[in-house]
């Protein structure tokens, strides 16, 4: 379970996250949505430890994750971040094969291996797995760095906008993988994403943010509607329902 | 290009190994090999008082340079940051200066601890500089190390020029390997304990390379691995300033032709690294002291003019890259 408890972060005047509460039990996907500036990258870099909050606190299964040795966290929670510049010029299997680092601590052994050629089958990279990353296009580093995360095997993994830069084919195989991941036993998917249509197709649950705060939280059913089109992103459309999903379709 | 390959490297080092330090034993020593080897005249002695110590002390000096470079390249994330590069060589001659001034009768270990102590200084004002200027290409950030390190030098020569310590600062300007006798290089082995801490933590400094995100990701304490990094590359540069002067460029070429050939997983590459910063210089001595015979060319030189033509190169070729 993860525990955000009245979590807040100022940049100068402004309060990009403002005091938000939040409870996520384990197993599912989660969708983090809202409208640009709305502190979704924020709250999703203090969940993952990478930002600390000005105020609040974040539990992640009841240890604190401003005060949890990071080696113990990183068996936990795994976070992947939008930008990911890499100077070292790695193939995608030693790429991969450092998401066992919280496991082996740089000294891998047959199961790491195992389990490496594992995530990179997973997304789909076999052919490509001795090829330096600077070789591949956008959508292939987006995977190696998906199966990097999915090599930590942390119970919590958290992605911040990880369809950018992918074309639909390789975002709709992306997020059958983390839907995958999800229904795993005891594995939590949180994503934050900007397309309301893909969170509302493959989350169990979404969160909407608005000016740093919660604006809705429940099953997309629930909480993909007309109002959340018109107060929260401000703008003219409909929310249709077909074969039981929600879909939205905007006014030209 | 894939699946590099490291044993051809591993040949190719040692290939070009024996016949350089075979060559680096006599050139110069006024002796051949045969005289050494039947016993004839001071071949044997100025063998192990001079040819030899010179040569380790090369081997040792290049593969500290080389190692550091790669790991400022992973700390700085940018390709073109060496000790040069980043005002850590420039931050050390200030705190030579600095004993010069103030313990003038001071013992080599103190100078070198407190040159190794001002060039931590240098180097972390370094990577604030750049971690807080916005920078809109990666070549700025080498840009800002060598402005840093003039600044550095500035000062260093106004209070050297005032106090009358122009001569005593000018042995560490460039690098000299002549100078090098045994009993007066030994501190360099201090850099053999820290390659070798380097290579043990190598995983680590690999992950750095990929930022802070991921580094705090996979759980390490980002902030005590960059200073643990810089410390070595302290160390190892205030060593080499202190017994032979600057050798620049030796951290950028050799960890950037490496990279391109083997990649950066530094676990695999950190050896090839430190053996190639150790058979350039050693090579750049050597050719130094044919080029004018009887008279020699620092090694100093040699690297600058050598290594700031393979700067022009790395940066119009990996302009992209880094």
């Amino acid at each position: 379970m993860i525990e955000i408890d009245r979590v807040s972060k100022r940049y100068g005047d402004a309060a990009v996250v403002d005091d938000v509460s939040l409870t996520i039990p384990a197993g599912g996907v989660v969708a983090i949505v809202g409208p640009n500036g709305a502190g979704k990258s924020t709250l999703l870099s203090i969940v993952g430890r990478l930002i600390k909050a000005d105020a609040g606190r974040v539990r992640i299964d009841d240890l604190d994750v401003a005060t949890t040795p990071g080696r113990e966290l990183a068996r936990r929670l795994s976070v992947m971040r939008q930008e990911n510049h890499v100077v070292a010029r790695l193939t995608v299997r030693d790429l991969i094969a450092f998401g066992r680092f919280p496991h082996n601590r740089g000294r891998p052994n047959r199961d790491d291996a195992d389990r490496v050629a594992e995530a990179i089958a997973f997304v789909g990279l076999t052919a490509e797995a001795d090829r330096f990353l600077d070789q591949l296009s956008g959508g292939q580093r987006q995977r190696a760095f998906v199966a990097m995360t999915l090599a930590q095997d942390a119970d919590y993994a958290l992605f911040d906008e990880p369809l950018n830069n992918l074309d639909i084919h390789h975002a709709v195989a992306l997020m059958r993988l983390f839907r995958r991941m999800g229904e795993q036993p005891g594995k939590t998917v949180v994503i934050v994403l900007h397309d309301l249509n893909v969170a509302a197709t493959y989350a169990d649950r979404v969160v909407v943010l608005k000016n740093g705060r919660v604006a809705g939280d429940g099953p997309p059913a629930e909480v993909i509607d007309q109002r959340l089109l018109s107060e929260v992103f401000r703008v003219d459309g409909d929310v249709l329902e077909i074969d039981g999903r929600r879909v939205i379709t905007v006014a030209r | 290009m894939s699946a590099p390959s490291r044993p051809l490297a591993i040949a190719a080092v040692v290939a070009t190994a024996v016949p350089l330090v075979a060559a680096s034993l006599v050139i110069g020593g006024g002796y051949t090999w045969s005289d050494v080897l039947a016993g004839d005249g001071d071949g044997g002695l100025v063998l192990l008082a001079s040819r030899v110590p010179r040569t380790l002390a090369l081997l040792l000096a290049g593969a500290g340079l080389a190692v550091s470079g790669i790991l400022m390249q992973m700390i700085a994330r940018n390709r073109f940051v060496e000790p040069s590069t980043a005002g850590t060589v420039e931050s050390a001659g200030l705190g030579i200066l600095l004993t010069l001034l103030f313990m003038p009768g001071a013992p080599v270990v103190v100078r070198m601890t407190v040159a190794a102590g001002v060039a931590l200084a240098g180097s972390a004002l370094f990577l604030t500089l750049v971690g807080r200027l916005p920078l809109g290409s990666a070549l700025m950030v080498p840009l800002i190390g060598i402005m840093l390190g003039g600044i550095f030098d500035a000062a260093t020569g106004f209070l050297a020029y005032r106090f009358d310590l122009m001569q005593s600062m000018g042995a560490f300007g460039s690098g000299d390997f002549s100078i090098v006798l045994r009993g007066r290089y030994e501190f360099l082995w201090v850099i053999a304990a820290l390659v070798a801490a380097a290579y043990a933590t190598a995983a680590r400094f690999t992950i750095l390379g990929m930022g802070e995100a991921v580094a705090t990701g996979v759980g390490l304490d980002y902030r005590r691995l960059v200073v643990f990094g810089l410390a070595i590359v302290s160390v190892v540069t205030a060593a080499v300033v202190v017994t032979v002067g600057a050798v620049p460029f030796v951290g950028l070429i050799v960890p950037n032709v490496v990279s391109l050939v083997l990649g950066d997983d530094l676990r695999k590459t950190l050896p090839v690294v430190a053996a190639g910063g150790g058979l350039l210089v050693l090579a750049s001595d050597v050719a130094g002291r044919l080029i004018i015979a009887p008279y020699e060319i620092p090694v100093g030189t040699i690297m600058g003019v050598v290594g700031s033509l393979g700067f022009l190169m790395l940066i119009f070729g990996r302009r992209h890259a880094a």
